[in-house]
């Protein structure tokens, strides 16, 4: 029975011990904003932000979140980034969308005044299909300048 | 053109889209993992699993089902589980069902199969050889199928030319891997003997009857719906199709639902992709660089089946074998191989790049060869005028191809500059460019073209391409849009809102889309879904039809309610009439007409629903001499690109791309660029990075992203998009397509600016730094 802290809720529910947080997340709590499109920690798709820092969810046990906080993409306030990529046209079908919102979320937070280069940098921990990447590039720099 | 935000975002960025493993189960639902062959061919023989496992082995789960059905009637039964015989890794053997997806998978480690492995062959030359291993005995060869055409005078030109060119080319498999992978939920109810499946199926839906034939029932029994959201497909997710049939089989055979969510190994190994291809290209070429005779010799491999859609790939480029260019006489040799590789299918692109490589690759090879000026030698063989038609039986439809070129030109320059400073600093620079028709919305016979006419002839002649869509208003004003469109995040519900919004003088927020498609209540066809960029040249025009039939009725109604002539009725600003004091607002209108039937003027039809289907009567049936014309309307592109290669690992670095399009009418003019912007990363993987590829033995040795590595934010750079919009006269809005132009261009544009920096003639994709390393100078 793990306990956490999801998207500033406690949680206390069962969990096997191999239950990934991904599976958790999205099956047991039922937050299936976030995506899974590998669980072996590549495509960047199940990224959450356990205590403020970006993680992939599908490599991460439920049962390690122990006292953790986590966010996810239910829980980011409407912002700067959201109004960008709307206007950017930065998700065609938006699997990859939730977890490069989780990182540049992150991110942007350190690094509030980027270079193209950095958002790519970010970004290439991120596989996007559909997009070619550049309009979401180009939104992460507006929300900087935001 | 229109081009505002995009309906579909906010759901989706706040993580509330519905995708398939987000749609809550139905009660006692199973849950299903697959026992796939480790062995690219082996005979299977007993498959067993401890008392309490639920298990289905091939054999009881094929007992219920028939072979599918096939365009090329041949002796290869397919089945969506193995039978007796496993052809490729990752075929499925057996099925178990648990409670939750990790007992499934627990339970698969329990099944114990025995298999007495065979050899395998892997290279489509290697299994049409003399004393290759057999993957269908009852065929008695795994070469599927030849056929020879030819299209004016091919051997005379090539008796007349002054030099003859040749191009030899093994394309590779790739697939455009959307990051959703496959999932779905099947269901039997046994008083209806019915089946119902939800899954991001993209079509086309004439693959409908053949999943219905494949489980015996007629296809009213089985009803199948996608779920609200799809993230992405890219052609792949036609491949749902053998295990809509698999699961609504186990379905059957348990009595309870089941889910089935495919995991990413299992999607690289076993999902399918696109075919790779042996091509030998030979030109008929004047001294002056023009061409007055092509000759393919095309060997395609589509895996261990020819699963329909099948031979499709090879057959959709047919008409538009000799690309953007005007030659006369053509000769084509197809021939299909099976081997012990995944079965082949759509993606993004479909069989055009296996075309547009070998082509684009010569006519580069030719201006070299003749030392002349590539893009003169281009230019001087180019289409001149439309509309056209080609030695085969493509009827480009409209465009001036050498005005798209003109929109490029200052690029080209700039990157012929570059390449001079760059390679003065003793770098590697290559400038490349590639030129390519790009066919939209698929006529549903071309596929026949595979076989002999006689036999076209007995099963009846088959054409066109049906769009369907339905807009209905109710007695608020709302109005409500459902389309055979099957969107997987190209924006459709946006487009679709626009385009009815103008068409009543709403606006799109008046306007709902429901993008939820359901086989038992809404309108389709064969041609149904999302492929071959049918949506905005026949599925928004479909709707657009639809909303004017709509559009007519009301006016009428208003004419008479407001005694003015029906001319005068404009509909603007959600007022309907002509003008203040002669108008009556929209809402009213629909009201009217459900709540007073009875009083509407004569010949008004009261109902506020409207069904259209359209298919454009250009697209006739392969005719005696196996002329087609596969597409309703051609879009043109001109792509140039500037690369570097890296001396010391032989990295290509694409320094800058442009890319010119004319795909018609553009509806929604971000969204056009975002197709072309995803479509050029796709091709950009294909063309540096991704293959699928085999050992000896036939094992995969691509299972996860890290082995089949798709481009990110780093490798990708940021086009130049250039447009010119000839509106088809072929479609009801005079779009055409965009979307999977660059995925056929950019291969051979960017493989000619590798050739042009490292100055060599051969080239093989993908061009990853190993390959390349070993090119340099
Ligand atoms: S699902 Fe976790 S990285 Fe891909
Ligand atoms: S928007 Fe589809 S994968 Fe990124």
């Amino acid at each position: 029975m793990p306990r956490m802290t999801v998207n500033g809720e406690a949680v206390e529910a069962a969990a096997e011990p191999r239950l990934l947080l991904s599976d958790f997340l999205r099956h047991t709590l039922g937050l299936t904003g976030t995506h899974v499109g590998c669980e072996h920690g590549v495509c960047g798709a199940c990224t959450v932000l356990i205590d403020g820092r970006p993680a992939r969810s599908c490599l991460a046990f439920a049962v390690q979140c122990e006292g953790a906080e986590i966010m996810t993409v239910e829980g980011l306030e409407e912002g700067p980034l959201h109004t960008a990529f709307r206007r950017h046209f930065a998700l065609q079908c938006g699997f990859c969308t939730a977890g490069i919102l989780m990182s540049l979320t992150a991110f942007l937070r350190e690094t509030p005044r980027p270079s193209e280069r950095e958002v790519r940098e970010v970004l290439s921990g991120h596989l996007c299909r559909c997009t070619g990447y550049t309009p979401i590039v180009a939104a992460a720099l507006e929300a900087a300048d935001a | 053109m229109t081009g505002g935000e995009r309906i579909e975002d906010r759901a989706l960025l706040r993580g509330r889209g519905r995708f398939i493993d987000d749609l809550p189960a139905p009660p006692r639902t199973l849950h299903a993992a697959i026992l796939r062959s480790p062995h690219a061919h082996a005979r299977v023989g007993r498959v067993s699993a401890p008392e309490g496992v639920r298990l289905f082995s091939g054999q009881e789960i094929a007992a219920g089902l028939r072979p599918f059905i096939a365009v090329l009637r041949t002796p290869m039964r397919h089945f969506p589980v193995a039978t007796g015989k496993v052809r490729y890794v990752g075929e499925p053997v057996a099925v178990v069902l648990a409670e939750d997806r990790y007992r499934a998978e627990d339970a698969l480690e329990l099944v114990e199969v025995e298999y007495e492995p065979l050899p395998a062959v892997v290279s489509p030359s290697a299994a049409i050889a003399e004393g290759a291993p057999l993957l269908h005995e009852a065929a008695g060869t795994n070469l599927a199928n030849r056929r020879r055409f030819s299209y004016g005078d091919p051997e005379g030109a090539f008796a007349a030319a002054d030099h003859r060119f040749a191009i030899e080319v093994r394309y590779p498999r790739s697939a455009v891997t959307p990051i959703e992978c496959f999932g779905l939920v099947a269901a039997w109810d046994p008083d209806a003997d019915a089946f119902e499946v939800t899954a991001p199926f993209q079509g086309p839906f004439a693959l409908h009857p053949v999943m219905a034939a494949a489980l015996g029932v007629p296809a009213n029994r089985l009803r199948l719906r996608t779920p609200p959201d799809s993230g992405g497909s890219f052609g792949i997710k036609q491949g749902l199709a053998p295990y809509i049939v698999l699961m609504a089989a186990v379905a059957r055979l348990a009595g309870r639902p089941v889910k089935w969510i495919e995991d990413r190994l299992e999607h690289l190994t076993a999902a399918g992709s696109a075919t790779n291809r042996e091509t030998r290209l030979e030109a008929a070429v004047m001294a002056d660089g023009r061409v007055t005779a092509l000759r393919y010799r095309q060997l395609e491999d589509c895996g261990a089946y020819i699963k329909a859609p099948e031979p499709a790939t090879l057959y959709r480029m047919h008409g538009a074998m000799t690309g953007a260019y005007d030659i006369p006489n053509l000769e084509v040799e197809n021939s299909i191989a099976v081997t012990n590789k995944t079965p082949s299918g759509l993606n993004r692109g479909f069989g055009g790049p296996q075309v547009y490589f070998p082509l684009e690759r010569l006519m580069h090879r030719i201006a070299d060869r003749l030392g002349l000026d590539r893009l003169e030698v281009l230019r001087r063989n180019l289409v001149k005028a439309t509309p056209h038609r080609t030695a085969s039986g493509a009827l480009y439809d409209s465009g001036d191809f050498g005005a798209v070129i003109d929109l490029a030109r200052p690029a080209l320059d700039e990157l012929h500059a570059r390449r001079a400073a760059v390679r003065a600093e003793g770098r590697l620079y290559g400038v490349g460019m590639a030129a390519a028709v790009e066919p939209t919305v698929s006529n549903m016979g071309y596929i026949t073209t595979v076989l002999e006419h006689e036999q076209r002839l007995a099963g009846g002649l088959k054409n066109g391409a049906l769009a369907a869509a339905t807009v209905a208003i109710d007695p608020h004003g709302g109005v409500t849009v459902t389309a055979d469109s099957i969107p997987q995040g190209q924006g459709h519900a946006t487009v679709l809102a626009e385009t009815v919004a103008r068409m009543f003088g709403l606006t799109p927020r008046d306007i709902r889309v429901v993008t939820e498609f359901d086989s038992a209540r809404d309108a389709w066809s064969i041609a149904a879904g999302n492929y071959s960029c049918r949506f905005a040249p026949a599925v928004a025009g479909t709707a657009w039809r639809a909303a004017g039939s709509l559009r007519d009725r009301l006016a009428r109604l208003a004419a008479a309610r407001l005694d003015l002539p029906l001319e005068d009725i404009r509909f603007e600003g959600g007022m309907v009439g002509a003008g203040p004091d002669k108008e009556v607002p929209f809402a009213r209108l629909a009201g009217l007409a459900h709540w007073s039937p009875g009083t509407l003027p004569q010949g008004v039809e009261p109902a506020l629903r409207a069904t259209e289907f359209w298919s454009p009567p250009e697209l006739g049936p392969p005719d005696a001499e196996d002329r087609i014309n596969a597409s309703a309307a051609y879009g043109f592109i001109f792509d140039i690109c500037g690369v570097e290669v890296d001396a010391d690992t032989g990295r290509v670095r694409i320094d800058r791309y442009a890319t010119a399009h004319d795909a018609g009418r553009l509806l929604h003019r971000p969204m056009a660029d975002g197709q072309v912007r995803g479509g050029l990363s796709n091709a950009i993987g294909a063309t540096l990075f991704e293959a699928f590829v085999y050992d000896e033995a036939g094992q995969p040795l691509a299972g996860t992203f890290a082995d089949y590595p798709p481009p990110t934010a780093c490798e990708v750079p940021d086009p130049e998009i250039l447009h010119l919009e000839s509106p088809s006269p072929f479609t009801p809005l005079g779009a055409k397509g965009i979307g999977e132009g660059n995925a056929m261009s950019a291969p051979p544009c960017i493989a000619n600016a590798v050739a042009d920096a490292l100055g060599v003639e051969d080239l093989e994709l993908p061009l990853t730094p190993a390959r390349v390393a070993a090119l340099l100078p």
